[in-house]
């Protein structure tokens, strides 16, 4: 299809548009610095607000929040990545106490574990790579390790955040990140678990992606 | 292809029809309303509105170079980029990548571009089966209709008639009517279609040219697994969607959600980059973008009705039109309703059949007012209407002047002829004044509901002379 | 919606421009206007020869007819006197459309200079003339329909309302869905009838649900419609141009 792709450039370069001069927009000085407690109030109060778990933790406590929500949600599995970087802590946590939930890994690629993937994990849950905090997002790169569909697939999504990541806008992250020197395969923004309005414009919860999404903040 | 030159006939109908009246005006209150409350600041607001204006229009001005490099990025991080000149050609290339796999089964994000070109029947007539799985289209789809509203598809239904339609097409589960229970059925019966689906197809929000990134805006998961999940994604958007930079996304993000449902960010932003990497475990190993033109090109020669393509489709301007609320998106017979359909449809089908869409506004200018990237509707409406009837043709818009009619032409023309003739006119509104007991008490359709207008007893011009403002 | 304008000081004299729809319906209104600039002790100049801003052909697509008739307007307005109109679609039309109806023609610039110029009634009493208004009435209870192009192409709302509040004796009222059009639209109501109906007795319900005695708009098109619509059921609301509403209430002779 080379000629429509010329054809098309052609058409587009025959006659350069014209645009009446743009408003600047006016600058917005958004009372921008906020302190860290500032903003994992926010981000709580903003990801709370959309029917998403926040529990704020600690880097000792963690893995023991994570299972005992697990139990108190009877859950009777939970996917992880066992090579990424939350592997070292759940691992030594469930090794210390009893060892429920199960946990379980998927290896090789997607086409040898769908099914289960999708008929037989109750829960996820993977690292966070930044949060925003005026939204109340989720940031992820999904890896090798924690791949995308732990987010999306298991009915509950469990995702740790390191507070000290959390970044006021969306702006500052791609900014300050440089984000436009390499993008991954997949970048996701999440804020909240699945829901939809297209019956009423009454939100349903849990439509095609996790019912619940549990975020613990460790600080 | 359904036309719009029963417009009249199909409004009347939905005016005629209290359920759709209702299940409308229901749904676009709720949405005027969370719009105003998210975005209350109106500083805010119109800042943003001026930022993202200015990023579409930047974007526009340098549309052949950012798609280039778009193209480029995209085919460096392994994305096979397709142009299609027309919606046949867009079809044909989704239909060729699913033989190439041998594939038979797709299931469909929300892609209001794979509306345009009616890809569902297309690739239904070639036995593949396309599954919507976005619960709004899902639900448009299972009752074989079309989205009467672009980001809330099955708007006109209510939750009996959507219960009522489940139960018609699955009767083995049980019976709901609580959107919830509904949402949940969907779910449940979508779950396995996303598994066994050969191809997930997308629409795209924002492509980004710096990068080569396909961004994708949701809600409810359906698109991240349209996206992920099945070994090909194809995503289909117009050539217009690309944007130059990175940083142009996180303000256009903020103000489409905002705009559109008044949430503070939709639930999932998706930002697709490249297929599978090796070592990756999922995501789909091939991911196609086919940039479909259909008249966008044309559009774009014209430094107007350029502006037409700034579109975000946020779905503001329907959700504030007096016009649209009241008859619903159905009325309209085009792929986009409301005032940016009226814009874009007759541009893309001709004025010839469409013609009569630019016509179905007050130009209140409520459109314009909330447009978050400053598109001036109703300059843009005005505009088609005088390439609907004007009388010499430069075949720059498609149909044009088709819309032109004798009698009405004639009109025109006589208003012009006395109003551009003072004495004449002075002295025709005299006469009208003295045989105003002559007037009809019947004015067509008017009065229908109205009293008819009562003509003074004396003109301005003579009140104004009696009072010493004339300036004779 | 328009940015913020600056405005110039009093002046000695202006150009009234009435319409042809006040001309025959509500004359009235465009007189009261007059009456009440010049109360304000500046010079009302009536140039004879205005017929219509053009407007209806504009909106119709009809742009040569439009053009011929905008045209022969230009000659009213020969010094560079401040143009006041009293409707807010006139107003619209002469300040942001005419440009465009004029564009690359020889009265580009003359056009632009008179857009400039042009000011809706309410906005130049409000933020030239700086009015202060005494009600000399009787208690009335008023719900305001601006109309859209005062509302959004002039972005004069809320002169019209501060205007009001200036009358003791009169109660502003808010009916439902107050800035939503009523559904008149020049040609719209003849094309599609049936839409313009539904609007119009939307926006009259709205109107006597508010129990509201005078209905006062700042568009002779809106007034028509609605008083219309509203006399068409029988209510007994008074409609009227805010122009005729303020000088019946303020004018000593009128009470
Ligand atoms: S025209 Fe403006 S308001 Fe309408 S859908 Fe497009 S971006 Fe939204």
């Amino acid at each position: 299809m080379h000629n429509a792709r010329d054809n098309i450039l052609n058409r587009l370069r025959r006659q350069r548009p014209e645009f009446p001069p743009q408003d600047e927009p006016a600058s917005m000085d958004e009372g921008n610095e906020t302190t860290l407690q500032q903003r994992i109030e926010a981000f709580t109060e903003k990801l709370r607000s959309v029917r998403a778990e926040v529990h704020l933790t600690t880097e000792q406590d963690w893995c023991h929040k994570l299972q005992e929500l697990c139990r108190k949600k009877e859950l009777d599995n939970l996917l992880y990545g066992n090579q990424g970087p939350l592997a070292e802590a759940m691992e030594k946590h469930w090794n210390s106490d009893d060892s429920t939930p199960r946990l379980v890994t998927l290896n090789e690629t997607i086409e040898s574990w769908k099914e289960p993937l999708f008929n037989d994990i109750a829960a996820a849950v993977t690292s966070v790579r930044t949060g925003i905090a005026q939204v109340g997002t989720l940031v992820l790169w999904p890896t090798l390790e924690e791949p995308r569909t732990y987010s999306l697939v298991p009915p509950v999504h469990f995702a740790v955040l390191h507070a000290d990541k959390l970044y006021n806008t969306f702006a500052e992250v791609v900014e300050e990140e440089a984000w436009q020197e390499g993008m991954p395969t997949n970048a996701l923004l999440i804020s909240g678990p699945s829901k939809s309005a297209d019956i009423e414009q009454t939100l349903s919860y849990g439509v095609h992606g996790p019912t619940e999404l549990v975020a613990l903040l460790v600080s | 292809m359904q036309t719009a030159s029963d417009f009249r006939q199909r409004s009347e109908e939905a005016l005629g029809n209290p359920q759709i009246r209702r299940n409308f005006r229901f749904a676009m209150d709720g949405l005027m309303a969370k719009r105003r409350a998210g975005l209350s600041d109106p500083r805010e607001r119109e800042q943003l509105r001026t930022q993202c204006a200015g990023i579409r229009v930047n974007a526009l001005s340098k549309l052949p170079e950012l798609l280039e490099q778009l193209e480029g990025n995209c085919t460096r991080n392994g994305i096979q980029v397709h142009w299609a000149e027309s919606v046949d050609e867009a079809n044909n290339i989704v239909l060729e990548i699913m033989r190439q796999h041998d594939a038979t089964r797709m299931i469909k994000g929300k892609s209001m571009v794979s509306e345009e070109m009616e890809l569902n029947h297309f690739l239904e007539d070639h036995d593949i089966e396309c599954l919507e799985s976005d619960l709004g289209e899902y639900i448009v789809q299972l009752a074989g209709e079309t989205p009467s509203h672009i980001i809330a598809p099955a708007i006109h239904k209510n939750r009996h008639e959507i219960a009522e339609l489940f139960r018609q097409k699955f009767p083995d589960i049980p019976f709901e009517e609580d959107p919830e229970k509904l949402a949940r059925s969907a779910r449940e019966i979508l779950r396995e279609k996303f598994y066994k689906a050969d191809v997930g197809l997308s629409g795209v929000n924002f492509a980004v040219a710096e990068t080569g990134t396909l961004c994708l805006v949701e809600n409810e998961g359906n698109g991240r697994m349209c996206t992920t999940v099945p070994p090909v994604h194809i995503a289909v958007t117009g050539i217009e969607k690309v944007v130059e930079q990175l940083s142009d996304i996180p303000p256009l993000l903020n103000l489409l959600v905002r705009s559109a449902t008044g949430q503070h960010i939709s639930t999932y932003f998706n930002m697709i980059s490249s297929p599978r990497k090796p070592g990756e475990k999922d995501g789909p190993q091939e991911v196609h973008l086919v940039l479909p033109d259909n008249e966008r090109s044309r559009i774009y020669e014209d430094d107007e009705l350029i502006n037409t393509l700034r579109c975000i489709r946020c779905g503001a301007c329907m959700n504030h039109c007096p016009v649209y609320g009241r008859i619903g998106g159905h009325a309209y017979g085009s792929t986009i309703p409301g005032p940016i359909g009226s814009v874009v449809e007759p541009q893309k089908i001709g004025l010839d059949t469409l013609g009569e869409l630019p016509t179905a506004s007050t130009l209140c200018g409520a459109c314009g007012e909330v447009c978050p990237v400053r598109i001036p509707l109703p300059d843009l409406l005005n505009r088609l209407r005088y390439e609907g009837v004007r009388n010499n043709n430069d075949g720059k818009v498609k149909g044009q002047s088709e819309q032109r009619k004798g009698t009405e032409a004639w009109i025109w023309k006589s208003w012009s002829w006395l109003h551009v003739q003072p004495m004449l006119y002075r002295l025709a509104m005299r006469t009208a004044t003295r045989l105003r007991s002559l007037m009809p008490r019947k004015l067509g359709p008017w009065t229908d509901v109205r009293r008819p207008p009562r003509i003074a007893a004396r003109t301005l011009h003579e009140l104004a002379r009696e009072k010493g403002f004339d300036n004779a | 919606m328009e940015r913020q304008r600056h405005y110039p000081e009093k002046p000695g004299r202006i150009y009234f421009f009435g319409t042809c729809l006040v001309d025959l319906l509500y004359p009235e209104a465009s007189l009261a206007g007059m009456q009440l600039i010049q109360r304000e002790g500046v010079d009302v100049i009536f140039p004879k020869d205005q017929t219509c801003c053009g407007q209806p052909a504009w909106n119709s697509g009809y742009r040569d007819e439009a053009r011929a008739v905008a045209l022969a307007q230009l000659k009213c307005f020969p010094l560079d006197y401040p143009v006041v109109v009293p409707s807010g679609s006139c107003a619209g039309m002469m300040r942001h459309h005419y440009p465009r109806l004029f564009k690359n023609t020889p009265q580009e610039q003359q056009v632009q200079a008179l857009a400039n110029r042009v000011y809706k009634l309410t906005e130049f009493l409000v933020h030239v003339l700086k009015i202060t208004l005494k009600d000399l009435g009787t208690p009335a209870k008023v719900a305001l329909h601006t109309s859209c192009s005062a509302r959004r192409e002039m972005g004069v709302a809320e002169e019209h309302e501060a205007l009001l509040q200036q009358l003791g004796n009169v109660e502003l009222v808010e009916q439902e869905r107050k800035a939503e059009c009523c559904g008149f639209g020049g040609t719209f109501a003849v094309k599609h009838p049936k839409i313009s109906a539904e609007m119009v007795s939307e926006k009259a319900e709205h109107i006597s649900n508010t129990s509201a005695d005078t209905l006062v708009s700042g568009d002779c098109g809106c007034l028509m419609n609605i008083s219309g619509r509203l006399n068409h059921q029988a209510e007994k609301i008074k409609g009227k141009h805010i122009a005729s509403f303020l000088w019946e209430r303020t004018n000593a002779d009128s009470q």
